[in-house]
């Protein structure tokens, strides 16, 4: 496969032409602006805007919220994955397409369902305000809100890697002796690692841009409850395009790391399974 | 051997107790209840709240039909010049051994990773009035920002790898013989893509197409840095819920995400309805392999 190999079909140049035309034109070029922008700022006032109590908060939210998201859809994703492939039980495709909701969904309307359902006053919210939680316009709004969007990320990357599981693998560890648990934490969650890191990872990134699905549940309090994409809307209905730059140039940088991540875990994961074989 | 083991009963000594798998299915539930179905609901329970008098006069309100009809406009450009796009970019990195090729995967991919606000601020930054370009189109009375062509470029950002990657490991999985055989048989480069690669595509295919349109139907950050909210003129109808609902005109509000909530349905309907013929499609192509 190291070869180029040379192929009798057509269209190669018009195809990759007018891919790269494309990318560059909607993508590469206009995310280079970006960049460019943000050298006209000297270093000094580049780090003036992101070093700002505002925008550290908001980092520290963003950052904070999404970790503890793309956690709980770590768990839950491997649980509903699981039930998913090996349980049976009414209604089990019905479930199944219901996973993919969070991707369907406008992200506005899931935050206003969201901020309805557990405000102070709303279904779920009346009864966690009993027990002393507040969770809309307040941080914990924000993890709710990244729970809600990650959720299938993690779900669809195990899905298919443990229904390709052999069940061989399972019957052996069973006649050597392994109880259900042993045979998990030894042959499933190990085979089943690098999808949910994946699942995580995607999860993870997307939480760290999303917009829409927040701004209603958080409340946006400065210092409290303020997102980094919301900061970024905020310079720009200042005109200060300097500023929302700066901040967005920083979350670049954090997607690009993400990339960087996703792209080792998978190579790592073809490695391992190109061993096996 | 894949489809006999998993299709297999599983022995005893590969299942959980009993109440450890009730356990299980009953924490999945309960979770998947309260973070998906019960947010569902509330839409719909919302808007109905006043009656549907109520819901049928939001929904009738000038406003929110031009905000419906921005967005359908909107998709109806984006998703096929995407489709188009995912299309060539398949048949050359699925069909063709080049160098750097995942280098070019990575950077199809990388409207995924980008926050929608970012990727509305960059058209920002080249369009608007204090962008690059800016002055230039200005002075040629041209509106992006703030007018309709600004949306369909954030829009068309944010799905632009939605049919590509869809394709790109289809086609890779299904080689090239066949377009081998047709081109040797004679047949033209189109004549093989419309009758032989075409018809192999076709439901990966129209699941990016139904994917890249629910994002695109659906898009609120990128499309809410670029429009500048003007009702009855830049205003698509996620933007004219969050209008609605900041002026607790929440039955209106909802009234207009149940729309939205409802077209969700739909594309969750239809996609799994095009994962079941693909599972048709393969099980048939697997007979024919047994029968022959």
């Amino acid at each position: 496969m190291r070869f180029k190999q040379p192929s009798v079909l057509p269209g190669f140049n018009l195809a990759f032409g007018y891919t790269i035309v494309y990318l560059s034109l909607l993508v590469l070029i206009p995310l280079s602006a970006l960049v460019i922008k943000t050298t006209s700022l000297s270093l000094a006032e580049f780090w003036q805007v992101v070093s700002s109590e505002r925008v550290v908060a908001a980092y520290q939210l963003t950052f904070g919220a999404s970790l503890i998201a793309a956690v709980i859809n770590l768990f839950a994703g491997l649980l509903v994955a699981w039930v998913l492939v090996r349980y049976s039980f009414p209604g089990k495709r019905i479930v199944d397409a219901l996973v993919d909701l969070p991707f369907a969904l406008p992200t506005a309307v899931a935050g206003i369902a969201l901020t309805t359902l557990y405000a102070p006053n709303g279904l779920i919210g009346e009864q966690l305000a009993k027990l002393g939680i507040q969770v809309a316009f307040k941080p914990l709004g924000v993890v709710v809100a990244l729970t809600f969007i990650g959720l299938p990320f993690v779900v669809r990357t195990v899905q298919p890697v443990l229904q390709d599981l052999e069940a061989e693998l399972e019957e052996a560890a069973a006649c050597l002796g392994a109880n259900r648990w042993q045979t998990f934490c030894k042959i499933i969650f190990p085979a089943a690692l690098p999808a949910l890191l994946t699942g995580f990872t995607l999860a993870f990134a997307r939480a760290i841009g999303e917009y829409g699905s927040v701004i209603f549940i958080a409340g946006n309090i400065p210092l409290e409850s303020e997102i980094v994409p919301l900061l970024i809307i905020g310079k720009l209905e200042q005109y200060d395009y300097a500023g929302a730059t700066a901040i967005a140039t920083v979350m670049l940088l954090i997607s690009f790391v993400l990339i960087l991540a996703i792209n080792l875990i998978q190579w790592w994961h073809a490695r391992r399974h190109g061993m096996r074989k | 051997m894949q489809a006999v083991s998993t299709t297999a009963v599983r022995s005893a000594a590969t299942q959980e107790a009993v109440w450890v798998r009730w356990l299980l299915l009953t924490g999945a539930l309960l979770f998947l209840g309260f973070f998906l179905v019960l947010p569902l609901v509330s839409i719909f329970a919302e808007a109905l709240r006043k009656g549907w008098a109520l819901y049928w006069e939001a929904l009738k309100e000038p406003d929110a039909l031009s905000a419906l009809q921005l967005t359908l406009t909107v998709t109806l450009i984006s998703v096929p010049i995407n489709l188009v796009f995912g299309v060539a970019a398949a048949w050359a990195i699925a069909k063709f051994d080049f160098k750097g090729k995942s280098l070019l995967i990575t950077l199809i991919d990388l409207p995924f990773s980008v926050s929608p606000v970012v990727a509305g601020l960059i058209y920002v930054l080249i369009f608007g009035a204090q962008g690059w370009l800016g002055p230039w189109l200005q002075a040629h009375d041209i509106k992006i920002i703030f007018a309709v062509p600004g949306i369909v470029l954030a829009t068309m950002f944010v799905t632009f790898p939605f049919i590509a990657r869809e394709l790109i490991p289809l086609m890779e999985a299904q080689g090239t013989e066949e377009e081998q055989a047709a081109m040797v048989l004679g047949a033209s480069g189109w004549q093989t893509f419309w009758k032989i690669t075409l018809p192999n595509i076709k439901w990966g295919l129209l699941y990016g197409v139904i994917l890249c349109n629910a994002r695109a139907m659906g898009e609120f950050g990128a499309v809410s840095v670029v429009s500048g909210h003007i009702r009855g003129m830049t205003n698509t109808t996620p933007l004219h819920v969050e209008i609605l609902y900041n002026e607790y005109n929440f039955v209106a509000s909802f009234a207009c995400a149940s729309i939205l909530a409802l077209l969700a349905l739909v594309t969750l309907v239809a996609k799994t309805w095009v994962e079941w013929q693909t599972e048709r499609q393969m099980a048939a192509e697997r007979a024919a392999v047994y029968e022959s």
